[in-house]
C-alpha cells in the first residue's frame, strides 16, 4: 500500500492527537486505536486506483472537513417515530453517537442477556467486550474502519449468554442531526451470542436534518456455535448524510446468521460486510435492498470467506435506481483450500429508472478447493415495460404502477429476511421511500 | 354515435406496417367477432386500441363515444372503458393478484369520482365474480398470474373485465388453448356481461366459441385489414371453406 499523499484528512495534527488520547486511555482500548491509526496512516483515504474503492469515490466526504475528534453537536430531538410493526422491540437510541437513555427502552431483558452503552474511557469494561472488540474484524483494506477504531468513544454491546433466547427484538437506532458545523461521529457495536443462544438485532441509522453528517459505524459479531443470529440494518440518512458502515461477522460451527442491509437514502452510503465461516456446517444469509433516488450513491461491498468445509452462504441484493443516483455492489465469495463441499450462491439485481442512473456490479468468486458449489449473477435493466403496460391497461396510473413494480421488485430480496415482524416493518419503509420517489415523478410530469 | 368507429386505420410495429386501413364500428349493445389467420394482425388492432406504446398508428383515426381514444394514453383509456383481454396475460411477481384487481377498480372509482373501497368491501364485492368464473380464493393471494395454468389465465382475464365492467370489450383470443369445460366457463363469464351498454371485440382464431357467445357481426381479418363483413353465418362458412379464400382476396 501507498502512503497517505493524495489526501490530507484527517490533519496530521489530528492523527497525532488521536495518538496521544491512545496512549491516555485504558490500556484494553489503546492497543485496537493504535492499530487503527497505524493502517490508516498506511492506507489513507481511499481513491479510485484502489481496487475496492474503485466505484465509490470520497471526495465529496473529504470535502466537506468533517472532524473525526470535533465535538458533535449536542442536539435535543424529539423521539423518533418507531418503526412501525417494532414498537415492543427493546430500544437504544444514540443521537450524533451519543447515548440518550430518555430516548432509550431496555426494560425486561431476561437473565443472561446484556444490552447496554458503552464507552471507550471505561478502565473496566465487560470481560465480552476485552475478548472480541476489536478483534474480530481485520482492519486492512477497511481504512474507514481503522478511523472507527482510532477515534470511536461510545458504542454498545449486546451479549447473550449460552442457550439465552430473546423473544423481542433489539433495536439499534443511531440518529445524526447535524448542526452548525459538520457533525461526524463513529459508532461503535459489538454482538456477542453465546452456544445456542438466539437475538434478533436491527440497526437503523437515521438522518434527522439537512445539514452534514457523517456515522463511520463498525459492528462485530461473534455467534459461538449453534448460535441464531438475525442482523438486520437500515440506512435512511438526509440529503448530506455519509455513512460507512463496516459489519464483520464471525460464525461458530452450525451456527446461523441472517442478515439484510435495506438502505433508502443518504448522500453516500457503504455497507460493507467481512463474514468468516471459520467452522463447520454455519449458514450465512446475506441480502439486501436498496432504492437510491436523487443523487444519492449506495454502495454494498461484500466478502463472505469459507474457511471450513461445509458452509452454505446465500447473497441477494437488489436495487432500484432512479434520478442520477448511482449502486455498486461487489460481492466476493472466496472458497480457501479446506472449505471443500461449500455451497456458496449470490446473485445482484437492478433496475434503472432513468437515463442519468447507474449502476456497477462486481461478482466475484475466488475458490481453492475442488469439491464446491458456488454460483454469482448480475442483471440490470428497465422496468419491465410488458408488466408495465399491462397494469396501465387495467387504468392503473403511470406512477402508481411503476411503484407497484418497484415495491414487488424489491419483494424479492425483502422477502428473504426470516423474522416476520422485521420483515414487515422494513417493508413498510421501502414502501414509503418508493411511494415518496414515485410521487415526485408524477409531480415532475 | 357508436361506441367505437374505427377509420382508414394504419399502424406499425417496429417499422413494419400492419395494420392497412382498418375500417370497423361497434355499436354499443354489439357483440362482433373478428376472425383470421395468424398473423394477420389481430393482436395488432387490439393493442392499438388499447394504446400499447410502440405501437405508431400512421393514419386514420379511433373514436371511443365521440372522444378521439388516440389522444389518450393507456390508463387514460382503460379508465375510460376499455378493455383488453390479453391472448397472453401478463406474470407479475411479487403483486399479489387481489391488490392488483384493487387498484384497478379504485383508479377506475377514482376517475368517476367514487370512494376508494378498502380490502374488505372489495373481496366481498369479488365472491360473487369469483364463484360465478370458478376461481378460488387461492388464485387471488397468488402474484399476478404467476404460475396459472393457461385456463387459469384466460379466466383470470374475465374476472378483470368482470370486475372493471367496461364500456368497451376486447377480447383476444380469450378461446385459444381452453379445453371444453374452460371454454363453457368463459364463455358464461362473457355472456354474463352482454349487456345494452357495452359493445365486445371478440378476436378468434377458430370458430368453435362463437356457438358459445353468439355474436351479433363477424368480420374476416387479414393481412391487416378486414375483408368480409357479415351476420353469424359467415362464420360458419368460414369454418368450410378456411381463410384461404378471403386472405387471397387481400392480396388482390
Ligand atoms: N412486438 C412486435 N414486434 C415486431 N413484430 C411484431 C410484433 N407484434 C407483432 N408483430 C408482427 O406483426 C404481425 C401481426 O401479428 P399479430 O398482430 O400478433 O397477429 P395475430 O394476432 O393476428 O396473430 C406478425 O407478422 C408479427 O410477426
Ligand atoms: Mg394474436
Amino acid at each position: 500500500m501507498t502512503a497517505r499523499t493524495t489526501q490530507s484528512w484527517p490533519t496530521d495534527e489530528g492523527l497525532i492527537a488521536a495518538e496521544r488520547a491512545a496512549d491516555a486511555g485504558p490500556e484494553w482500548v489503546a492497543e485496537t486505536r493504535r492499530q487503527g491509526l497505524r493502517i490508516f496512516r498506511d492506507e489513507g483515504v481511499p481513491h479510485a486506483k484502489i481496487e475496492a474503492w474503485k466505484y465509490t469515490g470520497v471526495n465529496g466526504l473529504v470535502g466537506i472537513g468533517f472532524d473525526p475528534q470535533g465535538t458533535v453537536p449536542e442536539v435535543v430531538i424529539p423521539p423518533p417515530p418507531p418503526l412501525a410493526g417494532l414498537e415492543d422491540a427493546y430500544h437504544l437510541v444514540f443521537v450524533n453517537g451519543r447515548f440518550a437513555p430518555r430516548l432509550s427502552d431496555l426494560d425486561g431483558l431476561p437473565q443472561g442477556a446484556a444490552l447496554e452503552p458503552l464507552t471507550a474511557a471505561d478502565p473496566n469494561p465487560p470481560e465480552a467486550v476485552r475478548a472480541y472488540l476489536g478483534r474480530i474484524l481485520e482492519l486492512d483494506g477497511m481504512p474507514f474502519a481503522a478511523l472507527n477504531t482510532a477515534f470511536w468513544t461510545e458504542g454498545c454491546l449486546v451479549s447473550l449468554d449460552d442457550g439465552c433466547a430473546l423473544s423481542r427484538p433489539i433495536h439499534l437506532v443511531s440518529i445524526a442531526a447535524g448542526g452548525e458545523t459538520p457533525a461526524m461521529f463513529a459508532p461503535r457495536t459489538l454482538v456477542v451470542v453465546g452456544r445456542g443462544a438466539r437475538a434478533t438485532i436491527v440497526e437503523s441509522h437515521l438522518g434527522a436534518t439537512a445539514a452534514p453528517t457523517f456515522s463511520n459505524a463498525v459492528v462485530e459479531v461473534v455467534a459461538a456455535d449453534g448460535a441464531v443470529v438475525e442482523h438486520y440494518k437500515r440506512v435512511e440518512g438526509g440529503e448530506s448524510g455519509f455513512h460507512t458502515g463496516a459489519s464483520a461477522v464471525r460464525l461458530g460451527a452450525d451456527a446461523s446468521y441472517d442478515g439484510f442491509a435495506l438502505t433508502l437514502g443518504g448522500r453516500l452510503v457503504r455497507n460493507e460486510y467481512r463474514m468468516t465461516l471459520a467452522s463447520p456446517g454455519a449458514e450465512c444469509r446475506i441480502n439486501g435492498a436498496y432504492a437510491a433516488f436523487g443523487d444519492s450513491h449506495v454502495d454494498n461491498t461484500t466478502l463472505i470467506d469459507h474457511v471450513a468445509a461445509g458452509a452454505t452462504s446465500r447473497e441477494i441484493f437488489m436495487g432500484v435506481i432512479g434520478d442520477t443516483a448511482r449502486g455498486v455492489f461487489q460481492g466476493k465469495i472466496r472458497v480457501r483450500k479446506h472449505a471443500q463441499k461449500t455451497d456458496g450462491h449470490q446473485l445482484h439485481k437492478a433496475i434503472l429508472l432513468s437515463s442519468g442512473a447507474e449502476v456497477d456490479a462486481k461478482p466475484e468468486l475466488e475458490i481453492y478447493a475442488d469439491d464446491v458449489k458456488c454460483t454469482h449473477g448480475a442483471t440490470a435493466g428497465k422496468l419491465d415495460e410488458t408488466m408495465l403496460f399491462y397494469l396501465l391497461s387495467r387504468g392503473i396510473p403511470e406512477s402508481d404502477a411503476q411503484r407497484m413494480l418497484i415495491q414487488a421488485f424489491l419483494s424479492g430480496a425483502l422477502d428473504e429476511i426470516r423474522h416476520a415482524d422485521v420483515r414487515e416493518a422494513l417493508r413498510g419503509a421501502l414502501n414509503k421511500t418508493v411511494d415518496d420517489a414515485t410521487r415526485n415523478l408524477r409531480d415532475d410530469q | 354515435m357508436a361506441l367505437l368507429e374505427i377509420q382508414g386505420l394504419r399502424a406499425r410495429v417496429e417499422g413494419n406496417e400492419i395494420l392497412k386501413g382498418v375500417d370497423l364500428r361497434v355499436e354499443a349493445g354489439a357483440v362482433h367477432a373478428v376472425m383470421g389467420p395468424n398473423g394477420s394482425g389481430k393482436s395488432t388492432l387490439a393493442h392499438v386500441i388499447a394504446g400499447r406504446p410502440g405501437y405508431e398508428v400512421t393514419d386514420g383515426s379511433i373514436t371511443f363515444e365521440g372522444r378521439d381514444l388516440l389522444a389518450l394514453a393507456a390508463d387514460e383509456r382503460a379508465r375510460a372503458g376499455v378493455f383488453l383481454a390479453f391472448q397472453y396475460p401478463v406474470e407479475i411477481p411479487g403483486v399479489t393478484n387481489t391488490t392488483f384487481l384493487r387498484h384497478a377498480l379504485n383508479a377506475q372509482r377514482a376517475e368517476r369520482g367514487e370512494a376508494a373501497l378498502d380490502p374488505i368491501e372489495f373481496v366481498r364485492m369479488l365472491r360473487d365474480k369469483m364463484r360465478a368464473l370458478d376461481i378460488t380464493e387461492n388464485l387471488l393471494k397468488r402474484p399476478v398470474n404467476v404460475g396459472f395454468s393457461g385456463g387459469e389465465k384466460k379466466r383470470n382475464e374475465i374476472l378483470q373485465m368482470a370486475v372493471l365492467e367496461p364500456r368497451l370489450a376486447v377480447l383476444d383470443e380469450t378461446d385459444s388453448g381452453l379445453d371444453i369445460d374452460a371454454l363453457r366457463v368463459v364463455a358464461d363469464g362473457v355472456n354474463a356481461l352482454r349487456s345494452s351498454a357495452r359493445g365486445m371485440l371478440l378476436i378468434t382464431h377458430y370458430q368453435r366459441v362463437l356457438t358459445y357467445v353468439v355474436p351479433d357481426h363477424v368480420h374476416v381479418f387479414a393481412g391487416g385489414v378486414i375483408v368480409a363483413s357479415g351476420g353469424k353465418d359467415l362464420a360458419s362458412e368460414l369454418e368450410e371453406k378456411g381463410y384461404a379464400d378471403f386472405v387471397g382476396a387481400a392480396a388482390a
